[in-house]
């Protein structure tokens, strides 16, 4: 087998694989991305009910209400907009009344949401991005709990 | 002042560092052997000062010095001690800091057990190493110091995320740097090869122990990752696709082809283009992770103080390392020779083979992982890219690797012969067939493709036996004689097999516990009782009870095998009071087939009953032990005499000493 040979075979296969690798990314991206919302997005840019999403925002003070069973209720809010989400399970050991959350979940035709999924942070000085972000889009004020910790400032003692 | 003298340490190791980068550069251009010979006096000397600068700062976490800010923001004089050590690098500052000193000790392993190196190939991949530790000594300095002192000193500290006050956790960044850091090494000989223009087998063999080694810790970092978010995040799930988890995961996929890469240049001097680049690539990765975790650009769980102004330092530090590599690449590629040539079928065309796949399967990941970050900057959209995407595009490209991966050892070198393989290899396919439609068989209530996966997994396993049973031909000649073949193996041949078991048997436990597990969630009054799989878990009911520096409720279960013999588990919650945040620790119960897994959730209006989540894990430590079994195999590997550093032929006769 000449150079030439074995260049070809080498190329073939790599456009073999990539060629597969490539329709397998587009028909994921078409089938399995889920599109994150703030809570004032859904009626703006008609999200249609039952198509997955992520919604993201602070948990609304004094919205919690736990249900029967594992059953919990709580809002949503970018202090413009709030939608309330029912999820029954365990919720992450960080979620808290004025904490951020992101929620992933259907949309229901009333325009109350169901989770089935939401989600964690490790650190209670983390804010997801989208959630500061779209919170600071709205012109909400984020408390000291959306600031990230600058740990070589020296003043960090006065804060 | 012990402080002050690490801050010192710090700033010199800096000076070094750029004095190892220049020194050796300028004696290779102006051909000056004692400029180049400064490289490893250099690389000692850097070493040196940053291990008195970390041993500083780990003095002043366990002393609980909190004048120093870095110390005040992440320590508590409550933490026990092994988490006031591990709390260094618990954060930011301490983690470059711990970043740079894995690099300096990674440099001063090729200063000292390089010393059959050229001259002039050492020298240039210690001046490469100097160029890192300089500009990382760089950022440490100016934008990440961890020795500033705050005036007044509090008087206690605010403590660390108690999530990472945990055994699993405290190691893993050290393996997962180790990792990280070690391919800089692979990285810094393919610039110095680049430099000279001279790339031969010999470069290979000093290039692929640092990567067995990098590949290696990195194995180790991510399985450890793995488990503790398994068993302490309260999931039950043991990957999650996380950006952060996926930036280490990729130069761990280009690592393992850069293995396999280098065995081709090294015994066929073939393929030497394609391994430059890779190695320059897994570094690249490697720099990248360091960039996704640090700046927080990404939406990750896993996210832990990170700083965005801080994030754009690295993607400099990233695009000027890469972007100048790429550019020597493109300007020297040429000067490089071609090596040996090869047919499709043989044991360089499986591990082109191999090559491609994982080096696709990489380039899918690394999509799922920035796409949403592309899409956002251009359109504004905000996506998430989850579980189902990676099943559909890594997941179906692991399936031809795994298929694949028998044959390549069975292919002789420059020509193989594919029928023969296939034959060889008919009786482990019969039996790994076989297997599989017993288990479809008997689990038929799971997805139709989970079988296939198990048969896969043992397909590997199986063949990876039979691989060592064939070369000592048990079966064929008497078998005393084969005993002997087989204790005659050279190390590498079981390096091999046994990393390759730990790929069949991490399949078995990724596919088992994906397709069967079984979940459910209760309200549990105490005296309640659920069963799942066989098990029947009773609610003992929760107390509440102290711990070194938290409050917690402990949950006591009693589970009844299916047999009848009992054990209890004690799922827990967590309030620790600095940082102010609770944690859940899971109930685990390790098992033959699986792991029973339960989770505290809170308690109910009436005071007594709580939501309990239990479930069952099929064989899900196979995953972790199949990680073990790999880096077990790439000691294997390691320890083999042809590919020990420098190991130069022993003379058979001790030289006699000449009295003098």
């Amino acid at each position: 087998m000449t150079r030439k040979q074995r260049r070809g075979f080498l190329i073939i296969a790599a456009v073999i694989t990539l060629t597969i690798a490539s329709g397998l990314v587009l028909l994921a991206m078409r089938d399995t991305i889920v599109f994150f919302y703030a809570p004032s997005d859904i009626e703006e840019k008609g999200v249609a009910p039952g198509q997955r999403i992520r919604i993201g925002g602070l948990v609304a003070e004094g919205s919690v209400v736990r249900g029967e069973g594992a059953k919990i209720r709580f809002g949503v809010t970018d202090t413009l907009k709030t939608v309330p989400v029912s999820y029954e399970g365990i919720l992450p050991d960080l979620f808290r009344e004025g904490q951020g959350v992101v929620a992933e979940g259907r949309l229901d035709p009333s325009g109350a949401f169901t989770a089935d999924t939401v989600l964690a942070r490790h650190d209670e000085n983390y804010m997801p991005p989208e959630v500061a972000a779209a919170l600071k889009e709205r012109g909400v004020k984020l408390g000291p709990g959306a600031t990230h910790k600058t740990g070589s400032s020296p003043t960090a003692a006065s804060e | 002042m012990i402080v002050e003298l690490g801050h010192f340490a710090l700033i010199l190791s800096v000076a070094v560092a750029a004095f190892q980068m220049g020194g050796p550069l300028i004696g290779h251009l102006v051909n000056d052997e004692r400029l180049m010979l400064t490289a490893r006096p250099s690389a000692v000397t850097q070493c040196a000062l940053l291990t008195i600068s970390f041993g500083a700062l780990t003095y002043a976490y366990v002393a609980s010095d909190f004048s120093v800010s870095n110390v005040y923001l992440n320590s508590h004089s409550d933490k026990p001690l092994l988490y006031r050590v591990t709390g260094v690098w618990g954060n930011h500052e301490g983690s470059m800091l711990l970043w740079v000193l894995m690099l300096a000790v990674f440099g001063l392993a090729v200063a000292l057990f390089g010393t059959n190196l050229p001259t002039r190939l050492r020298a240039n991949v210690l001046a490469v190493q100097g160029a890192i530790g300089l500009a990382f000594g760089l950022f440490i300095v100016f934008t990440s110091n961890p020795f500033l002192r705050m005036d007044p000193a509090p008087f206690e500290g605010s403590g660390l995320n108690p999530i990472l006050q945990d055994p699993g956790l405290a190691f893993h960044p050290p393996f997962l740097y180790a990792g990280y850091v070690g391919f800089s090494i692979a990285f810094s000989f393919a610039i110095a090869a680049l430099i000279e223009g001279r790339l031969d087998a010999a470069w290979a063999r000093w290039v692929r122990p640092w990567t067995l080694a990098a590949w290696m810790f990195l194995t180790v970092g991510i399985a450890l990752g793995s488990y503790w978010a398994y068993y302490e995040l309260g999931w039950g799930g043991w990957w999650f696709w996380d950006p952060v988890e996926n930036a280490s995961f990729m130069p761990w996929l280009a690592g393992t082809a850069l293995l396999h890469s280098a065995l081709v240049m090294e015994k066929r001097e073939a393929l030497k283009i394609w391994t430059v680049l890779l190695a320059i690539l897994t570094f690249s990765l490697s720099l990248m992770g360091a960039f996704l975790v640090r700046s927080g650009v990404l939406t990750s769980v896993h996210a832990f103080a990170v700083d965005p102004e801080r994030g754009v330092v690295i993607l400099a530090i990233l695009i000027a390392f890469v972007g100048g590599a790429l550019a020597l690449f493109a300007a020297r590629v040429s000067s490089l020779r071609q090596g040996g040539i090869f047919s499709p079928i043989s044991r360089e065309g499986s591990l082109v083979l191999n090559n491609v796949l994982l080096t696709v399967s990489c380039a899918t990941v690394l999509i799922g992982t920035l796409y949403p970050l592309a899409l956002e900057a251009i359109t504004g959209a905000k996506i998430s890219v989850g579980e189902p995407y990676f099943d559909l595009t890594f997941g179906a490209l692991m399936i031809p690797l795994l298929i694949a991966l028998p044959f390549g050892p069975m292919l002789a070198w420059k020509r193989g012969d594919l029928a023969a393989a296939m034959q060889r290899l008919f009786a482990v396919a019969a039996m790994a067939i076989l297997i599989t439609i017993a288990s479809y068989s008997v689990l038929y209530r799971g997805p139709w493709l989970a079988p296939i996966g198990l048969g896969l997994g043992l397909w590997v396993m199986l063949a990876a036996v039979y691989e060592l049973v064939t070369r000592a031909r048990f079966g064929d000649v008497e078998t005393h004689v084969a005993w002997a073949r087989f204790k005659g193996l050279p190390r590498s041949a079981f390096g091999t097999a046994i990393a390759h078991f730990g790929v069949g048997l991490m399949t078995v436990g990724i596919v088992a516990t994906s397709a069967y597990r079984a979940e459910t969630i209760n309200v549990m009054a105490p005296g309640q009782t659920v069963s799942i799989a066989g098990y029947t878990v009773r609610f003992d009911g929760a107390a509440p009870d102290q711990g070194p520096n938290y409050t917690m409720e402990r949950a006591t279960m009693t589970v009844t095998r299916g047999n009848g013999s009992t054990t209890t588990i004690s799922p827990e919650k967590r309030r620790y009071t600095a940082p102010a945040q609770s944690t859940s620790e899971a109930g685990i119960l390790p098992d033959m087939l699986g792991d029973l897994y339960a989770v505290l959730g809170d308690r109910q209006p009436d005071g007594q009953s709580y939501t309990v989540r239990v479930y069952f894990n099929p064989l899900v430590r196979l995953i972790w032990i199949g990680a073990l079994i790999m880096f077990l195999g790439g000691m294997m590997s390691l320890s083999d005499r042809r590919l020990r550093i420098g190991a130069p032929r022993r003379p058979k006769v001790q030289p006699v000493d000449v009295p003098a």
